[in-house]
């Protein structure tokens, strides 16, 4: 195993990490449907209760990802996270608003009321995928960082490495149009994602939820394509970050990104085979009534589709963290990596994670064999 | 050389202050999960062995209460995790090659274990066949345990780094050893005496709340059967941490003698030293170590100390002047005095600059090593170059010395406590021992205080370093403003208060209510 290959296979394990957790913010999705999918406290109930069984896998996934980033990519960590510091500061926020917001809303003593939690879990369905989204972007679109590490040994400065070049700490990310742009879409197809999990999962004579869910399923999919082919073609058009392997200049290259998909080839068959999956899935869920499987299709066309924008920002000799105030700041695989022997280490590691896979799998069809009623909630633990 | 003045103090005081209430707030939820894990596996299990219904119905009550605890340690811990990117990020990137892994590896091999297995544990009661469900129960568990385990391998790291090495080249410190980091005494140490600490306050918990219904003549066959259950492992768990807690305070002896002689208060120290029972410490203002000899109305255990930092009672301990002035260690080798150690350290950071400097304009190879070869040998003070006087190494006395004492004095109280239940529930009818039922319902806050006072030592100890001897605080935070930060903390302070108000309510009405027998 060389450093290059190392440093390709830990971008690809965080890329991939990355995709899941945009899968499973189906949680955020059907959330932020929670009053519009659940017209009585009854139904609101069981949204709750079927989003409540898997929102430890968003979160862990979450927190799997940051970790994971932090030992394979720590300039990029000390670098967003560090600089970008309200962006995330938001996203922590919301997601602690929703940890809790499952365990309390329904028990005795709650002093905030069940209806409190339930808008706080519509806020990180809304905050959540909108600002992850948006964070995202930021990868083809760039970020406003300077990194100089002889900071640390300056007499005339701080020693500090990297900082964000204004005082909006990570809020001026929100004024670039292509972030909100791939905020919302990620936004609506978390709502899609979360239409189709509650029509997989829940009674069909509790909500008549075909029904229920055909208007939201419709109308997020037509917002959805609209963000998302808007900005798939802003970036296939667009001047990307590209890298000199053998000076370690960053330079600014038309089409980059388009290159990338032509010259990575299995990935532009990969990325045809997540859309068309998603479309798939969406259009056959919205015409058979009977079909459920809708859920694991588009959930399968999301992980391949993310996977493969996130892959295009980093391989190819691109600049996966572009910085707009000093270009040669750009982070790339090559100058941000861990050691060879840290990421050999977490080699290892990551062996792993088929097996970590298989036992969420087994748990995951023993907990859903049968689909969430009513006398479920009344009668045996519930939120 | 560097000049500190740079960098906005406040704002790192503001850090470290939002940091410290995140792990506080976070140290109120975990040790419940990780004590309750195991009392309520127990009391699964005998559900398992005997299929009695009332031990699944006590089981499914503490469970019920672990569940409620359980949210709030997920959402705390996660801010942590990302804080150390938020508000610390040069030391993210100073250290991230280091630090990042177990992390990471928490992530993959804990965490998952633990969200997949609690669902199961929660909603898969008519679901999955009995044993499933148990090994369910148990392996929730075991994967916070094991989150225990890698997130103290973390924070032992930056008591005592090892297995990593400084590369000039990309101004970071690299790993070299993982089973060094992974497997170091200091974590170990920490591991077993911070569980089973966690273990204690699940007991303390479970007694205290068997208490009140013994008290109030409720569920009285459940409330005396929890507390036995309670008791016997709290009294198992409170001796092991003796034990453990004598072995850690060996190892800081060694590792970080700062600490020790903060927490013991020991201006000046030599051979023979006793261990300060109390002492009179104002606890508002750092003592004057620089003048007075030892702290005033001082009550101590004669040969203690050394007893306890060098397993000999004869054994020399360093007191706080004597780190700063330079002392013999026992194996003969001199400790430098702090201003020879600023001075290495700043002739450090000096060959590094030049080494980069020299590199970026093509020097020779031989010019390159020599800077290299200053750079190495100084290379161990490197975290002492930022650092000013000696004010500025020494931790805030009061907070350790308390602390320390609020913690070995709470251990004593729990394994009384302990004692007695058992007594009186073997030999004597428990439920007449009213007294006895008030304290130990009285003892559930004071584990609490008790366990925070356990982190107080470990981290205020641990001051001015964010990674002893290499990195001090001042250097590993972010560019912010003081007011950024400022927010922040007042915005997680509001948040988690409430969130704190609303899970203690929740569990007293929980409690009120009782299992459903």
């Amino acid at each position: 195993m060389t450093y290059a290959f190392l440093q390709h296979y830990w971008c690809f394990v965080v890329a991939l990490l990355a995709a899941l957790l945009v899968f499973l913010m189906f949680v955020q999705g059907a959330n932020s449907l929670i009053f519009s999918l659940g017209r009585n406290a009854d139904e609101r109930r069981l949204i709750v209760n079927a989003t409540g069984r898997k929102w430890e896998f968003t979160f862990t996934t979450l927190v799997t990802f940051g970790g994971a980033f932090f030992a394979s990519y720590p300039l990029f960590y000390s670098t967003s996270f560090g600089g970008a510091y309200w962006l995330w500061m938001i996203i922590l926020f919301s997601f602690v608003l929703q940890a809790v917001s499952y365990e309390f809303q329904n028990k005795m003593g709650n002093l905030l009321g069940t209806k409190t939690f339930q808008w706080l879990l519509v806020l990180n369905g809304i905050l959540g995928p909108l600002l992850l989204g948006g964070a995202v972007a930021t990868f083809f679109t760039g970020s406003n960082f300077i990194v100089e590490r002889n900071n640390i040994v300056d007499p005339l400065t701080t020693p500090i490495i990297s900082h964000w070049a204004n005082a909006s700490h990570g809020l001026d990310a929100l004024l670039n149009p292509w972030n909100i742009v791939l905020g919302l879409a990620v936004f609506f197809l978390a709502r899609i994602l979360g239409c189709l999990y509650i029509h997989n999962r829940v009674d069909d004579k509790l909500l008549d939820k075909h029904d229920r869910i055909i208007r939201p399923l419709w109308s997020s999919t037509i917002l959805f394509l609209g963000f998302f082919l808007a900005f798939l073609g802003h970036i296939l058009t667009c001047d990307g970050y590209a890298y000199d392997p053998a000076t370690g200049v960053i330079f600014m290259e038309p089409y980059k990104y388009l290159h990338n998909l032509l010259e990575m080839w299995p990935l532009l068959g990969l990325l045809l085979v997540g859309v068309v999956l998603v479309l798939f899935g969406i259009l056959r869920s919205l015409t058979r009534k009977e079909w459920k499987r809708g859920f694991w299709i588009v959930g399968l066309g999301t992980v391949i589709t993310v996977l493969v924008l996130l892959l295009l920002t980093a391989w190819n000799n691109t600049a996966y963290y572009p910085s707009t105030a000093d270009l040669q700041s750009s982070l790339t695989m090559q100058n941000s990596s861990s050691s060879e022997f840290t990421l050999r280490t977490m080699f290892y590691v990551s062996l792993l994670i088929p097996f970590v896979l298989a036992y969420i799998v087994y748990a995951w069809r023993a907990i859903d064999k049968k689909q969430i009623t009513q006398d479920e909630i009344n009668n045996d633990h519930a939120y | 050389m560097v000049n500190i003045l740079n960098i906005d103090l406040t704002m790192v005081d503001w850090a470290r202050a939002q940091f410290a209430l995140t792990a506080i707030y976070h140290w109120l939820f975990v040790p419940l999960t990780l004590g309750l894990a195991v009392i309520m596996g127990i009391m699964e299990t005998i559900y398992y062995r005997t299929g009695s219904e009332f031990w699944k119905k006590t089981a499914k009550f503490w469970q019920r209460l672990f569940g409620i605890n359980f949210a709030m340690g997920v959402a705390t811990g996660l801010i942590l995790e990302f804080e150390f990117g938020t508000n610390w990020s040069n030391y993210s990137y100073l250290v991230g090659d280091i630090f990042g892994a177990p992390l990471a590896v928490e992530g993959i091999v804990a965490f998952f274990l633990e969200s997949t297995f609690v669902a199961v544990m929660f909603f898969g009661w008519k679901k999955v066949s009995k044993g499933f469900h148990l090994a369910s129960t148990w392996l929730t568990g075991l994967g916070a345990t094991i989150s225990a385990w890698w997130i103290l391998v973390a924070n032992s790291w930056m008591q005592h780094p090892v297995g990593q090495e400084f590369n000039p080249d990309t101004m970071r410190n690299e790993m070299t050893s993982f089973a060094d980091v992974a497997l170091s005494p200091v974590a170990v140490d920490k591991f077993v005496h911070t569980v089973l600490s966690a273990w204690v306050l699940g007991a303390v918990f479970v007694v205290g709340v068997s208490a009140w219904y013994l008290l109030k003549k409720r569920h009285t066959e459940f409330a005396t059967k929890s507390l036995r259950v309670g008791a016997v492992f709290g009294l198992l768990a409170t001796l092991l941490l003796m034990l453990s807690g004598h072995h850690s305070a060996y190892t800081v002896a060694q590792t970080q003698p700062m600490k020790l002689a903060a927490m013991e208060a020991l201006y000046k120290g030599g051979t023979d030293q006793p261990l300060t029972i109390i002492a009179g410490i104002n606890p508002f203002q750092q003592p004057n170590y620089e003048a007075a000899d030892e702290p005033p109305l001082k009550i101590a255990v004669p040969y203690a100390l050394s007893l306890l930092a060098t397993n000999d009672i004869h054994g020399y301990v360093p007191g706080i002047r004597d780190i700063i002035d330079g002392y013999t260690k026992a194996d003969g080798t001199r400790e430098l005095p702090l201003d020879e150690k600023i001075e290495r350290g700043k002739e450090a950071i000096a060959a590094l600059q030049e080494f980069r400097k020299a590199k970026a304009e093509g020097a020779d190879e031989a010019t390159l090593n020599s800077k290299l070869s200053t750079l190495n040998s100084s290379m161990p003070f490197f975290g002492y170059g930022y650092v000013d006087n000696s004010a500025q190494v020494v931790p805030y006395i009061p907070v350790c010395f308390y602390s320390f004492r609020i913690m070995v004095g709470g251990g004593c109280l729990f394994v009384l406590l302990f004692m007695l239940i058992i007594f009186w529930l073997y030999k004597k009818d428990v439920s007449r021992a009213r007294w006895l039922l008030w304290a130990s319902l009285l003892c559930i806050p004071i584990s609490y205080i008790v366990s925070e006072a356990g982190w107080l030592v470990a981290e205020f100890g641990r001051q001015p370093w964010t990674i002893q001897d290499m990195l001090p605080t001042w250097v590993g935070v972010s560019q912010l403003g003081a007011s950024t930060v400022m927010l922040t903390f007042f915005l997680f302070l509001i948040l988690f208060t409430t969130l704190l108000a609303v899970e203690i309510r929740i569990m007293c009405k929980t409690i009120k209510k009782g299992p459903q027998l």
